[in-house]
């Protein structure tokens, strides 16, 4: 699907010469209002020539039901909802900027940024800052950053490009080869400790796993194998706080006032939503602080007690629209890289939604994921944007031949 | 190893991808349908039980306590008050660092130790409050200053309440008594009394007096609000209201200037007064000396001042006229003088000689008169007029100690009278039945000779004294003594008399009556054992003197007051009614270590009669008030 930018397009006047570096330069003529217009749709148009209109919309629609949401969750306070709005827009100006990369780039970064990522956990893990009882920040003078959140992306980068490097058929050894490109940033994280983390890129790498063609037959065995480890796990990799939380996802009831309190409140404020929910700013579990976390985690609580069962339908339909463009994008990438990266990158998304809601409505442990795009904070929403220009340039980057 | 190598077939993995593609977006809309189904228990299935825990969430019910019924004296002095004032309350469970923010709370207003041990104490006993006051009657400046710094402490609250206070502190602490902190044992008494639900809310309950036996009417009606609250607890809107109605206000019988002449009378004395009005039960003044500060109490009282007023040797917190049992001495005489006529075996004109003892036939123990030569001829007139023992001595022997119970008990002796505040006791009025009860002992003959005199077992409280001189001044009708005389209905709004209640009439001949009673005004008149009392006064009155001793003086010793320790002495007894003729008052006037009741307890009660009937006020009174006046 090849799209028109002004390069290949009807040569169009330009008043301003050299406004825009790389612009043909054509005949002046006479400035009128007209003329003006189809300038400014000139310029958006070769500014938007990597970005897919039908991605974007939905990206839009999602964050302004996230903003309206956060708006009430905050009790009104504007100052929040601006705060995320300026996320947005650093976000925004990111996604803008990756869609313009083209792959060969993108994928020429994907070894150093993983190596960088590698560097800069094992310098978390020894000169990391210590805040509730993990070590996940790194300092570097002039900002803090936390590694693990761009291992979100680097990982999956870095498994596509190990398997689209790999000129022969794909035996175990290869897919064992990527599996250790996975783990060790993931054992990495894991002793963080970062479980949530850990776990979202254990999926994500194995999304690429999946999508690279790994045997039904040995995911199956990984699972009996999972199965197997995991009582293990849970005596002896847990700590204490972890294994209460998915106790208490079990029967929240045990814990009505610590580790349940979450989910208590939270079904409460779902269940009391009713299917048409209290409306806007209505919600008497968010509006009067029942609700913990509720612009962050627990925000998607906020947005069903006050628009009820139809605003969920609605909110799944947006995001499955959201998914399904994605998986088409996925589907018609051009390379094996590419194909792996928006798979695994559309499944990750996926996901997040998926655990978020889960854990709100109590069918999930409490691990702290946000839900995309909707939840306040700008991390998520840069690395989920991230990941969304990357679909983009996918998309709208000229298809080399290469299959 | 040989094996060949194999060129990927891109267009077979391209295959193999679009069909995983296409299992991932079945996945996908499989787990999605999951959320669903969850969202659909959740909020149609679960919708009206979830409804009901948000409801249960955001809604409580916030009790507003009623104000506590006033008490006024009969003439409208107000003698129990409700001051608003500001007190500083914490909710224990919002505070994590108790100890830390109480530190730096008292860089802010002054927090004593003793504050915090009270408020700790507080803590453990009324675990059912969530918010205890740390410090009470915060000053203006304090409040400000709190105010300005309120941000540094959440959890913790100004609140405005309505503070019990009495305004005649000591004076009238043993009648009205205080009210206290709701313990957990008044909770479970409470529950019993299916009253729990009025005491939401509410801090305290009557404790002693008034404040305890009318609890009921003083309490109130709790209202209710529906408010809306957030998580941490705050108040965010109110809802529905309903008001609380105020307890009930009490108009005493009491007169405050009585009792505040009565106080005055005893000087330095400690000892009791109690004052009836003969003609309806209700008392006029009701003394306990020393008292104590009700207002000390109402949040607990802390412990420099509760050891002070425990370890007292005057025993401040003792109620001596309602609790204070005592040998009623020869005030028993009047009764023994009746019980003689009534029960004929004495007439007025029948005299005995009067050596200065009396022996039991058979026996050489001699029961001594209080005049060792004896008092010559005595006949009941004069046997009363100058307390003659020996007199009594021959005519307990006569009567025998079950005549004697029988007859005396209707008096009020050995029983109690009912009066309207709470922990009144019963007094020891002997039998043979009850000595066989407590001891397992029969009656001896010489047992009844001491109980004709008012000693032996006798035992007797100012209360029950001044009830059997009521019995006394009216012919024989026995009120209820009582304090309430009138109870303002603040929930219908009128007002309630409470009307004298006749428990029982004596059947008594008028002419016994009348001669005991010529007698008992001779008593103040020269030549009694109260002439000097009573020397001068401008309307006749009768009483009896009585000494109650508190050691026993052994068998040919005689009882010097100047060689016993002070708190040895004697009890000085006096019961008096007035005027004679016509009674509108009847009292009972006793004065610990007072010695002879002639000559400090028939004093205090003339003075006590001289303010009632002519308006007098007592000298000590008087020079009080030269003094508040120089001040």
């Amino acid at each position: 699907m090849q799209r028109c930018s002004p390069l290949q397009g009807p040569a169009l006047p330009l008043i301003v010469p050299g406004l825009v570096s790389g612009l043909p330069h054509t005949q002046p003529r006479p400035t009128t209002v007209f003329s003006i217009m189809i300038e400014f749709k000139r310029l958006w148009h070769y500014f938007t020539r990597y970005i897919d209109n039908f991605l974007l919309a939905g990206l839009f629609l999602l964050m302004l039901v996230g903003l309206v949401v956060l708006y009430s969750a905050s009790g009104g306070n504007f100052g929040r909802v601006s705060g995320q709005i300026l996320n947005m827009v650093v976000a925004l100006i990111i996604m803008w900027l990756v869609a313009n990369i083209p792959l060969q780039q993108i994928m020429r970064l994907a070894l150093p940024l993983y190596i960088v990522g590698i560097i800069l956990l094992i310098g978390v893990a020894f000169f990391g800052e210590i805040q509730n009882g993990a070590r996940r920040w790194l300092n570097l003078g002039i900002t803090r950053i936390q590694p693990s959140e761009m291992l979100k992306i680097a990982v999956p980068l870095m498994m596509a490009w190990y398997f689209d490097k790999t000129e022969i058929t794909l035996r175990l050894r290869d897919y064992a080869g990527a599996a250790l490109i996975l783990l060790l940033p993931v054992l990495l994280i894991a002793r963080q400790p970062d479980l949530g983390t850990a776990l979202l890129i254990t999926a994500s790498g194995f999304y690429v796993l999946y999508f690279a063609g790994l045997s039904w037959r040995v995911m199956a065995g990984l699972l009996v194998t999972a199965g197997g480890i995991l009582p293990l796990f849970w005596s002896f990799a847990m700590h204490d706080y972890q294994r209460r939380r998915v106790l208490t996802m079990l029967d929240p009831s045990q814990d009505p006032l610590g580790a349940g309190y979450h989910i208590i409140q939270s079904s409460i404020a779902i269940g009391s939503g009713g299917v048409a929910g209290k409306g806007w700013q209505n919600g008497t579990q968010s509006q009067l602080d029942f609700l913990p976390e509720q612009s962050t985690d627990f925000i998607f609580a906020v947005f069903s007690e006050e628009f009820g069962l139809i605003g969920n339908g609605l909110l799944l339909l947006l995001y499955l629209v959201i998914i399904g463009r994605c998986l088409i994008i996925t589907a018609n990438a051009p390379t094996q890289f590419t194909r792996l990266v928006a798979g695994s990158i559309t499944l990750t998304f996926f996901t997040y939604v998926f655990v978020n809601m889960g854990m709100v409505s109590g069918i999930l442990p409490v691990v702290g994921i946000p839900l995309p795009l909707i939840s306040y904070g700008g991390t998520s929403l840069v690395t989920m944007l991230l990941g969304f220009g990357i679909l983009m340039s996918i998309q709208t980057h000229p298809k080399l031949v290469k299959t | 190893m040989n094996y060949v190598v194999e060129l990927r077939n891109h267009l077979l993995e391209l295959r193999d991808f679009h069909i995983r593609l296409a299992i991932t977006a079945g996945f996908v809309m499989l787990l999605f349908c999951l959320l669903l189904t969850r969202f659909f228990y959740l909020q149609v299935l679960r919708s009206e039980h979830y409804t009901t825990l948000a409801e249960a969430n955001r809604i409580s019910i916030m009790p507003i306590v009623p104000n506590r019924g006033l008490i006024f004296d009969r003439n409208g002095e107000i003698l129990a008050q409700n001051h608003t004032t500001y007190a500083l309350e914490i909710i224990p469970n919002q505070v994590p660092n108790l100890e830390s923010t109480l530190d730096e709370l008292a860089t802010v207003i002054e927090i004593s130790p003793e504050d915090r041990r009270r408020f700790n104490k507080l803590r453990r006993e009324s675990t059912r409050f969530s918010s205890l006051p740390i410090r009470m009657r915060l000053s203006d400046v304090e409040v400000a200053s709190f105010a300005a710094n309120r941000y540094r402490f959440p959890g913790m609250e100004i609140k405005a309440r309505l503070l019990r206070h009495y305004p005649h502190a000591e004076l009238l602490s043993h009648v009205i008594g205080y009210i206290g902190r709701i313990s957990d044992k008044d909770l479970e008494q409470l529950e019993n009394n299916n009253a729990l639900e009025n005491y939401r809310g509410s801090l305290h309950i009557g404790r002693i007096g008034i404040e305890q036996s009318y609890e009921k009417e003083l309490h109130g009606i709790t209202g209710f609000e529906q408010v809306e609250t957030d998580a941490a607890g705050r108040h965010v809107r109110t809802l529905s209201r309903t008001p609380p109605v105020a307890g009930n206000d009490l108009t005493l019988s009491l007169d405050l200037k009585l009792q505040q002449a009565a106080e005055s009378a005893f000087g330095d004395y400690r000892g009791a007064l109690v004052a009836m009005d003969p003609r309806n039960g209700e008392i006029l003044a009701f003394v306990s000396k020393p008292g104590f500060d009700p207002n000390l109490f109402i949040d607990g009282i802390d412990h420099v001042n509760w050891r002070l007023l425990n370890e007292s040797i005057d025993k401040p917190l003792n109620n001596r006229a309602l609790r204070g049992v005592y040998p009623p001495g020869s005030t028993f005489k009047p009764f023994m003088a009746l019980a003689g006529l009534e029960l004929g075996k004495r007439t007025a004109d029948y005299s005995i000689n009067d050596p200065g003892y009396f022996s039991l036939p058979g026996s050489s123990h001699r029961f001594r008169d209080w005049r060792p030569n004896g008092h010559g001829r005595v006949n009941l007139h004069k046997s009363l007029v100058i307390s003659c023992d020996t007199y009594y001595y021959t005519l307990a022997n006569d009567l025998g100690i079950n005549n004697i119970f029988n007859f005396i008990g209707q008096f009020g002796f050995g029983r109690k009278t009912e009066i309207d505040i709470p922990g009144e006791v019963t007094g020891l009025l002997p039998s043979s039945d009850w000595k066989k009860k407590r001891f397992n002992q029969n009656w001896f003959p010489g047992d009844t000779i001491s109980v004709g005199i008012g000693q032996g077992y006798n035992l007797a409280t100012p209360v029950q004294l001044t009830f059997a001189t009521m019995l006394l001044a009216n012919n024989g009708i026995a009120y209820r003594p009582h304090f309430v005389k009138q109870i303002q209905d603040n929930k219908v709004g009128h007002l309630h008399e409470n009307k004298p209640s006749q428990m029982y009439t004596l059947k008594l001949k008028k002419e016994n009556v009348a001669r005991v009673r010529n007698a008992l005004v001779d008593v103040t008149r020269p030549g009694g054992t109260a002439a000097k009392a009573g020397a001068n006064a401008d309307y006749t009155f009768a009483g009896k003197t009585g000494t109650s001793q508190v050691i026993n003086i052994k068998q040919g010793e005689r009882y010097v007051a100047s060689k016993i320790q002070e708190r040895h002495r004697d009890h000085a007894l006096f019961i008096a009614y007035a005027p004679a003729e016509d009674p509108q008052i009847a009292l009972t006037v006793l004065v610990e270590n007072g010695g002879s009741g002639g000559s400090t307890a028939a004093p205090i009660a003339r003075e006590v009669l001289d303010y009632f009937l002519l308006g007098k006020t007592p000298e000590p009174m008087l020079a009080e008030k030269a003094n508040n006046r120089a001040h």
